[in-house]
């Protein structure tokens, strides 16, 4: 079996190139696909018969929350690759990540707070599913600041990247908090395959708003990358040809 | 159809519901900022590195 397709995918100019190339690929039906999410969660979707139109949070919350848990999943599997393999590319993805999750677990936790106050009568609670979104929240913030603490990058690299492998363990913990432990929050209404808890009027625009951020976190996540590999990048002679344009 | 003042109410919720979809909606369009300002600030120095690097030779 030959690698060469492999080593050609990791090299920076290929990367750079074709990161360019796919962004628009997935900005556009992103920006469709909120646009149209909004429109069925706003206006289309019926009021809940308990929570009326108070419900309407879910179409921003729970996408924030998802954006949140997966965008950490990526960051860790990136990171575990980029020590494993030393492929610099992946220590790229990474760190491109992190400011990424960070900004929508901040979202995620500020709606549910928003959602908590008329529905159980609080902003906060110390409940299980609360403060692990809220540890998610610092696992963020100090994987940014350990790179920020190093000038070498490969340095910060392999040290931040320990840390994105062992905080992954608060991901599946973030999911089931609601099985495992009593907690405010309700059980999930998405995840559960075969029996969906909602009517499709309410879980179709649920489902678009949740494709439509995935596709927007991979168009963020393609610019940003870009703009990793261009500051990793020392005195190679494509970059010349990259910037020219 | 609702009217537009019932819509605006959300049904009494619209102390909740509003600034729930403004601050998401400012998040996205903070990531798009941020991105598109990360990606041409990584421009503008490589500029100046093949710039520098061209005087030293």
């Amino acid at each position: 079996m030959t690698w060469t397709w492999f080593h050609r995918l990791a090299s920076p100019p290929h990367i750079y190139g074709l990161a360019g190339r796919l962004t628009p690929w997935f900005a556009w039906p992103a920006a469709l696909l909120i646009i149209a999410g909004l429109w069925g969660g706003l206006v289309l979707a019926p009021p809940d018969y308990q929570q009326g139109d108070g419900f309407r949070i879910i179409y921003v919350h729970a996408p924030s929350a998802w954006m949140s848990l997966m965008v950490y999943t990526t960051m860790a599997v990136a990171a575990a690759v980029g020590l494993i393999w030393r492929m610099k590319v992946a220590h790229a993805v990474a760190a491109s990540c992190a400011p990424i999750g960070a900004s929508f677990t901040v979202a995620a936790l500020v709606t549910g707070s928003l959602w908590g106050q008329p529905m159980w009568g609080t902003y906060w609670q110390w409940d299980p599913r609360l403060t692990s979104e809220l540890i998610l929240l610092f696992l963020y913030l100090g994987y940014m600041g350990l790179r920020a603490g190093f000038d070498d990058v490969q340095r910060a690299d392999r040290a931040s990247a320990v840390l994105a492998i062992v905080g992954v363990v608060n991901v599946p913990i973030i999911h089931y908090s609601v099985t495992w432990w009593n907690s405010l929050h309700q059980a999930p209404s998405v995840m559960q395959l075969g029996k969906p808890k909602m009517p499709l009027s309410m879980l179709t625009p649920l489902l678009i708003m949740l494709l439509g951020f995935t596709l927007l976190f991979v168009a963020l996540l393609l610019v940003r990358l870009r703009a990793e590999v261009l500051n990793r990048e020392r005195a190679a002679n494509w970059i010349r040809e990259a910037v020219s344009a | 159809m609702r009217s537009l003042a019932e819509f605006f109410d959300m049904g009494g919720y619209a102390a909740f519901v509003w600034p729930s979809y403004v601050i998401t909606f400012g998040v996205i369009a903070l990531n798009v900022y941020w991105a598109r300002r990360a990606l041409e600030r990584a421009r503008v120095a490589a500029r100046r590195r093949l710039a520098s690097q061209g005087e030293a030779r």
